[in-house]
């Protein structure tokens, strides 16, 4: 094979792999949408499940969806308070140290690998060893467990990128290693950290493993964080386990308004990071 | 003449390599002393020996002594954030803060719990005046720093330096990555600041070494070859080294 069809070969094998993998992305999400769009009501998103919501009867999802939301915020929020402070200190303090650093990213790396049903298993073992039931505090913590090394290696990605130059001009002005990682890198890294706490909030709000024995599921809209919580992948799961084609259809419609969140939250991220450069 | 800097039998290696060897030298007060090397040679390093910036190399071991105004401050029991303070450096390229303009040259005086507006307002036009950068950008000190074209933002980069008040200025090469125009202006500013501030430059360039020196040091591999002022190095060098790197057979 001379050169130049070895170009146009790989040219063409890139071209057909992009075009493939957002050919099914595509796909995935027009077809949740046309089956989930017809059942989509106005009802479904305002009413909490009614008796007889699984044989296909009134109500709707509203204790999924606020429940998602909870679970989502408070565990992106308890993964944030833990990661960005460690990101920050592989990156500002532990500057010298690479074999450290490289140590620990290798163990956010592994524990980025665990499935989240090991995360479910382990928060299950926790909960049983303290007495605590199924509830939206145990959800919270097990979820959080799951994306802090998510949010750990996000975080430390764009603090890495961040140039030696800047943090020996800013030593160099007198400032202490804290000033510089709330004033100077975490700034600079803005859109880094944005994209982050998304792409945590993200897992977290699609994970259905890690919630199934730690938040468990009612029909209830929680007002406490020591109650159980629905979520918005259990609700699927639940529907779509129906044999009942309404309940499935309605199963979709549920997909859809997940899909519809994570997108909003993308659109605002990516928003709120462009007006700040 | 008056030292503001003495160092004595500087070693530092990286993972057992040795980087400076045996380095002792003098920094006059409120001279311009330039370091001058081929590249690789050490000199920023020693450099940034000089406000310990070398602590965050991975694997560095230092020796010997850096007095500065007769004060160790190799001595562990030194205050790094005070020593810093003492020496503003300039870099290669300049790195602004990620924030506006007015912020950049407040910063250090902000983290020094200077906050009252009116001071701070006095001093951004001062060493905005300073670096000839205030005409330029008096109309848009909101604008982050990053909109400013390199040369700006090294100016800037040196005004942000002297408001912390330095002692000391310590410049890496700080027109490598300038034009002619803003090359020059350092430069000159660098000539009008050496009454009030002992200033390291270092350089590669031989002819700016000329243009600016009251001290030269010249360095080789690592070790300090030869020193003394311009007169002397420039005009009946020693060593044949220095001999052969001032006719132009290495860079």
């Amino acid at each position: 094979m001379n050169t130049k069809t070895e170009e146009k070969f790989f040219r063409m094998l890139m071209f057909l792999s992009t075009i493939f993998i957002v050919g099914v992305l595509l796909l995935i999400v027009v077809s949740v949408l046309y089956k989930g769009l017809p059942s989509l009501s106005f009802t479904m998103l305002t009413s909490i499940p009614k008796g007889g919501f699984y044989f296909g009867e009134e109500g709707g999802i509203l204790n999924a969806i606020i429940g998602s939301i909870y679970l989502s915020l408070g565990a992106t929020f308890l993964a944030f308070i833990i990661g960005w402070p460690i990101a920050l200190y592989m990156n500002v303090y532990l500057v010298k140290h690479h074999t450290l650093v490289n140590a620990i990213r290798f163990v956010f790396d592994v524990l980025w690998g665990v499935p989240s049903i090991v995360y479910g298993a382990f928060g299950f073992i926790l909960m049983v060893f303290l007495g605590v039931r199924a509830s939206l505090l145990a959800g919270i913590i097990t979820v959080s467990l799951f994306i802090v090394p998510i949010m750990v290696r996000a975080i430390d990605e764009s603090l890495k990128s961040v140039p030696r130059g800047l943090l020996e001009s800013a030593l160099s002005l007198g400032s202490t290693r804290s000033e510089i990682s709330y004033r100077i890198f975490s700034r600079e890294a803005f859109q880094g950290i944005i994209t982050a706490i998304l792409l945590s909030f993200g897992r977290a709000i699609g994970d259905a493993a890690s919630v199934l024995f730690t938040t468990g599921y009612t029909d209830r809209i929680p007002t406490s964080l020591m109650e159980p919580s629905a979520t918005l992948p259990l609700s699927i799961f639940f529907q779509l386990s129906s044999p009942i084609e309404a309940v499935q259809d309605r199963a979709y419609a549920s997909a859809t308004v997940l899909i519809s969140m994570v997108l909003v939250i993308s659109l605002l991220s990516r928003f709120i990071g462009n007006r700040r450069n | 003449m008056n030292n503001k800097i003495s160092i004595h039998n500087l070693c530092l290696s990286i993972d057992r390599q040795p980087i400076l060897k045996n380095v002792s030298l003098n920094i006059p007060t409120n001279k311009i002393t330039v370091i001058l090397g081929p590249s690789g040679c050490g000199k920023t390093t020693l450099l940034k020996s000089l406000n310990r910036l070398t602590d965050l190399i991975p694997g560095v071991q230092q020796s010997g002594e850096i007095m500065l105004d007769g004060v160790n401050i190799l001595n562990g029991n030194q205050d790094l954030v005070d020593i810093r303070q003492k020496m503003g450096l300039l870099a290669q390229r300049p790195y602004p803060l990620p924030m506006n303009i007015y912020k950049n040259i407040t910063y250090g005086l902000r983290i020094s719990g200077r906050r009252n507006r009116q001071f701070l307002d006095k001093r951004v036009e001062h060493y905005l005046k300073m670096v000839n950068l205030w005409d330029e950008v008096k109309d848009r000190l909101k604008d982050p720093a990053s909109a400013l074209s390199i040369g700006q933002q090294q100016r800037l980069c040196l005004a942000r330096g002297l408001a912390v008040d330095p002692e000391i200025i310590l410049a890496d090469e700080p027109t490598s990555s300038l034009d002619p125009i803003s090359s020059k202006l350092i430069e000159e500013k660098f000539l009008e600041l050496k009454s009030q501030y002992t200033i390291v430059l270092v350089t590669h360039i031989l002819r700016q070494a000329k243009r600016m020196a009251d001290y030269v040091v010249f360095m080789y591999l690592g070790e300090v070859i030869e020193q003394g002022t311009p007169d002397e190095l420039f005009n009946n060098p020693q060593h044949p080294v220095t001999k052969s790197y001032l006719s132009g057979q290495f860079y």
